[in-house]
């Protein structure tokens, strides 16, 4: 905190700016919608307002990747606005994680929305602001600015949960999420508090160097255990880590589909990578132990759980808990091999569980009523290509060979095996067996009984189709050719240590 | 080495699923059915070109082709052939396009997916085979289980969904061990490659290779392929599998997916862990007799014509793992053999149950009786098959169950003993079967009216027969390969026991003699 006071003097910089560029971006379209809304007509409002979010991303995805040429280019070190914010191949990975999931979840959103018969601007407005959070979380390196950022993100979920107005489990889902979730982030600010008693600093440079001395043997102090358990707890509830996931079923039960799609995806994500940070750029003590139980719990309970369900809905939450699970033994490995593993993780599970959920809520049709398995009976049948392109992001969810899920899992316990982790590696392939069930389930329904004629079937849209056939390409991409993406994730381990 | 030589592998495995690929650009069934047939026909015509150009005489993997395909981890799409996988690959070229001629009228519904799921199998199966880097091999391994599951689910009979969801659980659960073995393999070793690791094991350069991981990585492996096998007591899902397949789905089940088990255990379990392959087979050639004598048993007693044919594969495949596990040359190169001539003569069995099905919607034993008359050239064919399911000499069955049993009694008398009544019995329940078929007095008046053969099924089943004749009379031309690479399998451990060693130079003279017999 001192460094940072030492330079507040200074003006920021150009530089400074462009490390900022896709927040940047994203706020101004965001606040472009908020302006428009008001003064736009009611029925026509919704598709201008979706396609000026549209671009708002796209061009926060370009300006990520001018990020990326400007770094190679001009050898700027990636600090920004006083050693607050630090963009390198790390952030700027998450940054296009982050803005990918939001061009897919506005192309969703586009026909979902009027099928619901929701109106509302702001929805695309909050998607925006959800969106700046996620993306400052990635790149801040200072903890109380990931506290801020961490809230812009929750504050737009919270309220994006309760947009199916009319329906009571959607004003449930919302309510809940923002009282457990607040409570969350408590504990996470708490342990900063922790952390700045134990070390002097929340900034996460100079946490990692006071405990540095530790890294070799040694205890550090109590208090930097204390603050790295908190902080975990705060964390690991955004995303859905056991035992801190019991809101999440229930939330994505209520929550409109393209909005589950977002939040189980891309929050994570930048939650993950906040975490990523914390836990091995700064020597987090206990960080093995800790993790190790988180991982093995939510992979069992995710499981377990979701082998009962008969929501669609309910079961890919259990199914996003047991995911975060398996993304969680990355972080229990060696930095080496464990952080490439978990970008390539989260990655890869951002386009499939996107595209899963897309599937989903358009599925449900008005007022999303049809969510329960028995309702997709026949539909290989009735909707050949929809049914084949769902098969297909389950098929990655169970880890199937040529689908990102299956090189991802393989990644992740081949990062934890180098690390020695039988135990956890024995859990985790056992749990893969089991989660094959209750994905199958759902393809056997479509594929193997008899269609039932009083579930609607609507022909699939063209944003939603042109959302479809990304998250899939891109599903497949990554699990044929992940070597680019790998190599990219590869950068990031020096970065981190 | 020429450039077809170099890409000859990655053409026969690609071009079915390419060509299923093309295929979901056509509408009318009669054209897919045509495509389906000359892509399958187009592949099989390809992979000849892999025994015309195999050097028998040669030890190692031929064909290779090796290109890095993920940097880090390192994998390479590394593929090749030896002695052991060349027939494998080929029998399986060649039952697809018996598979999609059987499957002309069967299959009514949705038969663009029918036939993309086909085509996607047979690369899988291919990829199975030819796959030198482990990646690559639980890649396909694992790219297998969808369209099989698929075409039991959708295509199948009655209880498909329950067999379909059994059939993925049991090999999803038993390889995801295999999983483990490889990923503890490549963290100590750095390789996914197979002869890298292979090297590696037999130097004893790898860390931590001790106490009982040696054991475990073993029984890793070895569970995968135990069940795909199936051995007993992992067998529960064949019966359910065979019966409620379609016909197709039967005939690359029984025909090929099983022996992947086999293969993995000759090429990983012996390949990789021979120490402990050895120290283990005593209870694994235990396992392997059980099955085949509860196997023959069970067969025997079954009212329906599938399930007695699926309980059949369940001894017959018993005798390949007894003849790995009796490490002896003898005993592999039956092994093998057997794995060929099951896969054409069960093939070819459930092929002609399939027909039987189209006519009469029936499996069960006691709907038929008396069909030679109706159908004189359908009971010849059933014959032929039959007997070389059996192992008449002469026909392909014989040579490699006369292998294995003599392999067998080189290495334990009384497991030779116990495994040859296994021959007897299934001479008892697979004649017993075709009496009740095909002679007596005919029970069911609409059987009279079965029509009898018909020129596209004749197209499917004649190769069949031919090739079950041929390997008979013939089986050097297969074992001439097959002889050097088993061979290599057994000697690169240390050679405990000295008698099986000279036993294993002369197996062209334990073949010339069963032939002459």
């Amino acid at each position: 905190m001192t460094l940072a006071f030492q330079t507040m003097n200074a003006i920021p910089h150009g530089p400074d700016y462009v490390s900022i560029l896709p927040e940047i971006v994203l706020s101004l379209f965001g606040l472009l919608i908020m302006m428009l809304d008001p003064v736009m007509d009611e029925r026509r409002s919704q598709r201008t307002l979706g396609g000026i979010a549209l671009i708002g991303s796209i061009l926060a995805l370009l300006a990520t990747v001018y990020q990326g040429h400007y770094l190679a280019q001009t050898g700027f070190p990636g600090l920004a606005f006083w050693n607050m914010v630090k963009i390198d191949a790390f952030s700027i990975f998450f940054h296009f994680v982050v803005a990918l999931v939001t061009i897919l979840v506005i192309l969703a959103s586009y026909e979902y929305m009027e099928v619901q018969q929701i109106r509302a601007g702001e929805y695309y407005g909050l998607l925006l602001f959800g969106a700046v959070g996620m993306a400052l979380m990635s790149s801040a390196v200072e903890l109380v600015l990931t506290f801020i950022a961490l809230e812009i993100s929750s504050i737009a979920t919270y309220i994006l949960a309760g947009f199916r107005r009319r329906s009571a489990i959607s004003a449930e889902s919302s309510l809940k999420y923002f009282l457990l979730g607040s409570f969350a982030t408590s504990f996470f600010l708490y342990g900063v508090a922790l952390m700045f008693g134990a070390t002097g600093s929340t900034s996460i440079s100079a946490i990692a160097d006071s405990m540095a001395r530790y890294a070799n043997g040694g205890h550090g102090p109590l208090l930097a255990y204390l603050g790295v358990a908190f902080m975990f707890v705060g964390l690991g509830f955004k995303v859905a880590a056991a035992p801190f996931h019991v809101w999440t079923p229930d939330v994505y039960e209520g929550a409109p589909s393209p909005v589950v799609a977002f939040m189980s995806t891309a929050p994570k994500a930048a939650v993950f990578a906040v975490l990523l940070r914390i836990m091995f750029q700064t020597h987090a003590p206990g960080r093995i132990w800790l993790i190790w139980a988180a991982a093995a719990l939510s992979m069992t309970i995710g499981n377990i759980a979701a082998l009962v369900q008969d929501n669609v809905k309910r079961l890919l939450a259990y199914s996003s808990i047991a995911h975060a699970g398996y993304l969680l033994v990355a972080f229990a490995s060696l930095p080496e091999n464990g952080i490439p593993a978990a970008m390539f993780y989260a990655a890869s599970y951002a386009v499939m569980n996107v595209g899963a959920f897309a599937v989903v809520g358009h599925f449900a049709s008005h007022g999303e009523r049809y969510v329960t398995i028995e309702d997709y009976a026949g539909l290989g049948k009735r909707s050949p290509l929809l049914a084949a392109v769902f098969t297909m992001f389950l098929l990655s969810l169970i880890g199937i060979p040529m689908f990102g899920g299956f090189f991802a899992k393989f990644y992740v316990f081949s990062a934890a095996l180098q690390s020695d982790l039988v135990g956890l590696v024995i859990i985790g392939v056992l749990n893969s067996a089991v989660a094959a069930y209750y994905y199958l389930r759902i393809i056997v329904v479509m594929y193997m009984r008899e269609p039932r004629e009083e579930v609607p079937v609507a022909p699939v849209p063209a944003g939603l189709g042109f959302a479809l056939t990304l998250s899939l390409a891109l599903t497949i991409y990554l699990g044929v050719l992940p070597n680019r993406v790998l190599e990219y994730a590869h950068q990031s381990v020096e970065l981190l240590k | 080495m020429n450039w077809l030589d170099q890409h000859i592998l990655t053409l026969v495995t690609f071009i079915p699923a390419i060509g299923g690929l093309l295929l979901l650009a056509l509408r009318r069934d009669r054209e897919i059915r045509w495509f389906a047939l000359l892509v399958s026909l187009f592949a099989f015509i390809a992979s000849l070109h892999l025994p015309a150009h195999f050097h028998r005489d040669r030890v190692g993997f031929q064909f290779l082709q090796d290109v890095p395909w993920i940097s880090r981890p390192n994998i390479h799409y590394h593929v090749g052939l030896d002695g052991i996988s060349i027939w494998l690959v080929v029998l399986t070229t060649f039952l697809t396009p018996l598979c999609v001629l059987i499957s002309w009228t069967s299959i009514q519904e949705r038969v663009k997916e029918f036939f993309l799921l086909l085509l996607i199998l047979e690369t899988a199966l291919i990829g199975v085979f030819v796959a030198l880097d482990l990646f690559l091999f639980y890649f396909f391994w694992e790219a297998t289980l969808i369209p099989m599951a698929l075409l039991i689910g959708i295509y199948g009979h009655g209880r498909r969904v329950y067999a379909a969801v059994k059939f993925f659980l049991y090999t999803m659960i038993a390889s995801v061990f295999m999983l483990a073995g490889i990923l503890w393999l490549y963290a100590k070793v750095g390789s996914f490659d197979f002869v890298v690791l292979q090297n590696a094991l037999h130097n004893g350069s790898v860390p931590d290779y001790t106490g009982y991981t040696p054991l475990l990585l073993f029984l890793g492996f070895f569970v995968a392929f135990a069940v795909k096998v199936p051995l007993f007591p992992f067998h529960t899902w064949l019966p359910d599998a065979h019966v409620e397949a379609p016909t197709a789905g039967s005939v690359l089940l029984a025909g090929v997916l099983l022996k992947m088990g086999t293969y993995g255990m000759l090429r990983f379990n012996l390949g990789l862990f021979p120490d402990q392959a050895r120290a283990n087979a005593g209870w694994i050639a235990d396992l392997a007799l059980i099955g085949i004598v509860y196997g023959a048993l069970v067969a025997m007693v079954q009212p329906n014509m599938k399930k007695l044919i699926a309980y059949s594969s369940i001894s017959h495949l018993g005798f390949v793992v007894l003849g790995i596990f009796s490490f002896t040359q003898a005993g592999l190169n039956g092994a093998m053999f057997i794995m060929l001539a099951h896969g054409i003569s069960t093939g070819g069995l459930f092929m002609l149950a399939g027909i039987l099905y189209e006519r009469r919607h029936t499996y069960e034993i006691s709907q038929f009786g008396g069909l030679a008359s109706p159908m004189p050239a359908y009971a010849r064919f059933f014959l032929v098959v039959l007997l070389a399911s059996v192992g008449l000499p002469l026909l392909n069955g014989f040579i490699g169950e006369f292998l294995a049993l003599s392999g067998a009694f080189q290495a334990r008398t009384w497991w030779g003993i116990v495994g040859a009544t296994g021959v007897i019995w299934s001479a008892c329940y697979l004649l017993w079967m075709y009496q009740r078929v095909f002679f007596g007095q005919l029970t069911h008046e609409e059987n009279n009216r079965l029509p009898d053969l018909n020129l596209r099924e004749k197209t499917a089943l004649w190769p069949t027969v031919v090739m079950a004749l041929a390997m008979g009379i013939a089986p050097m031309l297969w074992l001439n390969g097959i002889d050097p690479a088993v061979h290599n399998v057994l000697s690169p451990s240390p050679e405990k026991n000295v008698s099986t060693a000279g036993e294993a130079a002369r197996p062209t003279q334990l073949a010339s003699k069963a032939v002459g017999q």
